[in-house]
């Protein structure tokens, strides 16, 4: 382990940029959301959650997958490049980590999405612990330790210092490389602050929220559960919960024209649209109900039924806070499980 | 896992297309032309197996998947059979022989040809375009004739003019060994003196044996209506084989359009038996 001061960590910023793309959560007219960093940036270390998930640096809201240059109605397709050098995702958060944990199963599954592997095989993170999780945290419900966050390095901010621990060969690597800025540090130094959110993790309200019930087994029943036709009422379909959520992938593909030919590019979409499932042939999920029914259902049952029990829910509860009408997840794990408190 | 091999095809990523050329267009009804592909230097793009389905694009208009309605052994080209009902359709309808489009495939699953099928009797249902991915199988069948038992064939369209592919059931289907087709359409017509009714209507009439294997493809209403004749019938789910369609973006089980309980139609179909079908939640 290795210690740097807080005041320093702007140094730390400049060594690995000069190297590397280094993304950061960065203030931006009020807002935090990961960016490049660069001479002007502010990063900011001390809001908890970034109002989009990490999940964009792997799996972007936008990206292109191929050209298509047309000459007298002939096609010439070229895909986009990959990913080919590595990048650093500094600060990001236990829950971001786990969500990109639930990406990994549906992009590196067979056949393969090259443009997320490539991301994946060069990104190297630096997960940063949560020394304050707040009230619309629960994402200890799905296992994530937010003192603990395994990325290839996890820092921890204590007092004057950042600590700096790896985890991977790429997170010692990175670690050598700034050996110049740190000192040597013990565990122990941080051992009071972990200790110190593991007592505030306890005491959060949703810390004892029960997954009882929930598993791929239980389709038929919770699908036709009356309790679906309360739930859904506030949802106006503004699709923030799933572009927030650190899980969310479903995307697009849609075409961008170019002054000579297509742009294919792929973006984020939502389940909560009333166009998502429409074909020429009609709508197979017609009513709002519906469609916020697929959203949670495929989050609690349907994506634990393909993965071992992985529910595709971190527990970031962004989603708890952006939604303008309060319809949650939270709302409908408690509608349907005993909660034990 | 994917039964797909679409990512076979390519160096590149699946959802990047390879060019084709439509070598030939037929106008199989008022709204349905059946398309003939060939890769830019002949041949077909790839392989696939019957009931498999790939995506057909036009860069700027859009992209669909589309079951081949070609039986795999046919070794020159591959057809789809396409009803004109929405942008990239319209587009594709006015497409010229010599034109370029982009395919990429084969996706999903097949129908069960090499395990399940074989040996048996068969009864293929059809109601309008879908017969396309029907088409497949019957021809794979009749390709590899000893392998398989009786061939019925069920087929029904609104009109007389709305059956697709009528001059192959005539001149190939009617004239096979062991195989005998049944078409009808839903309302009486002048030059007309076939069969005339709903296709489950008419097969309850058939008094079919029970010995068979059923493939059912059509309009999700008409599936729901035959699979309540074949049950009357004495058939059982596990006798039955459909073929589903739903909105599809990527075709590779991803972009969670088609995602239907822990299903993807894309992937882990869109052939399904029919007791299969029964465990999903009611949203197809």
């Amino acid at each position: 382990m290795v210690k740097i001061k807080r005041e320093n960590l702007a140094e730390l910023y400049k060594l690995i940029s000069a190297e590397k793309s280094l993304f950061v959560p960065a203030k931006k007219a009020g807002q935090t959301n990961y960016a490049l960093y660069g001479a002007d940036t502010e990063v900011d270390l001390d809001t908890l959650k970034t109002v989009k998930s990490a999940k964009e640096l792997f799996f972007p809201q936008s990206e292109t997958l191929y050209n298509v240059k047309t000459v007298d109605n002939k096609y010439t397709v070229t895909q986009a490049e990959l990913q080919n050098e590595e990048f650093v995702v500094f600060g990001i958060r236990g829950c971001d980590l786990k969500g990109i944990e639930v990406l990994d199963k549906v992009f590196l599954s067979d056949p393969v999405d090259s443009f997320y592997k490539a991301r994946r095989e060069n990104g190297i993170t630096v997960a940063l612990s949560c020394n304050e999780p707040e009230e619309s945290c629960f994402c200890t419900v799905f296992g994530v330790d937010p003192a603990d966050a395994k990325g290839d390095i996890t820092a921890t901010l204590c007092g004057e210092y950042l600590y700096m621990k790896a985890n991977t060969e790429k997170g010692e690597k990175l670690l050598s490389d700034c050996a110049s800025l740190t000192e040597a540090a013990d565990e122990s130094e941080v051992a009071d602050e972990k200790a110190k959110i593991a007592e505030i993790l306890k005491k959060l309200p949703y810390a004892n929220l029960s997954l009882e019930g929930w598993d791929g087994t239980v389709t038929e029943e919770k699908f036709n559960s009356p309790v679906w036709e309360e739930l859904y009422k506030p949802c106006l379909a503004c699709g923030t919960c799933t572009f927030v959520c650190p899980t969310c992938q479903c995307y697009d593909i849609k075409d961008y024209k170019t002054a000579n030919g297509i742009q294919k590019y792929r973006c984020w979409d939502s389940c909560m649209y009333s166009d998502f499932t429409m074909m020429a042939h009609g709508n197979n999920r017609t009513s709002q109900l519906q469609r916020f029914r697929q959203r949670f259902m495929h989050k609690l049952v349907y994506f634990p039924a393909n993965n071992d029990g992985m529910y595709s829910c971190v527990g970031c509860g962004r989603c708890v806070d952006k939604c303008p009408a309060s319809a949650n997840i939270i709302k409908v794990i408690k509608a349907f499980s005993k909660e034990v408190d | 896992m994917c039964d797909c091999n679409c990512h076979q095809n390519y160096n590149l990523d699946t959802l990047v297309p390879m060019v084709g050329i439509v070598t030939d267009i037929r106008q199989e009804t008022p709204d349905v032309k059946t398309f003939r592909v060939n890769a830019p230097e002949g041949g077909k793009l790839f392989e696939h197996k019957p009931g498999q389905c790939a995506m057909v694009s036009v860069p700027g208009v859009g992209e669909a998947m589309f079951s081949i309605t070609s039986s795999p052994t046919n070794k020159e080209y591959q057809e789809f059979s396409i009803k004109k009902c929405g942008v990239l359709t319209d587009y594709l309808h006015d497409l010229q022989v010599g034109d370029e489009i982009m395919v990429r495939g084969p996706y999903g699953n097949n129908f069960p040809v090499d395990t399940e099928l074989k040996g048996k009797n068969l009864l293929f249902v059809a109601g309008g375009i879908g017969l396309a991915p029907l088409r497949s199988v019957i021809n794979y069948v009749l390709d590899n004739r000893d392998d398989y038992g009786t061939v019925d064939i069920v087929y029904g369209s609104r009109s007389a003019d709305d059956l697709v592919q009528l001059k192959e059931i005539q001149e190939v289907w009617m004239k096979a060994k062991d195989t005998n087709v049944y078409l009808t359409i839903d309302r009486p017509q002048e030059g007309w003196d076939g069969h005339v009714g709903f296709v489950p209507s008419y097969l309850s009439e058939l008094e079919l044996s029970t010995d068979k294997t059923v493939l059912v493809c059509g309009p999700p209403i008409m599936i729901k209506f035959v699979l309540g004749a074949l049950t009357e019938m004495g058939f059982s789910k596990e006798q039955a084989y459909t073929t589903l369609e739903l909105r599809m973006k990527c075709g590779v089980g991803k972009c969670g359009r088609c995602n239907i309980g822990s299903k993807y139609v894309c992937k882990d179909g869109p052939v399904f038996r029919c007791d299969e079908v029964d465990e999903l939640p009611n949203e197809y």
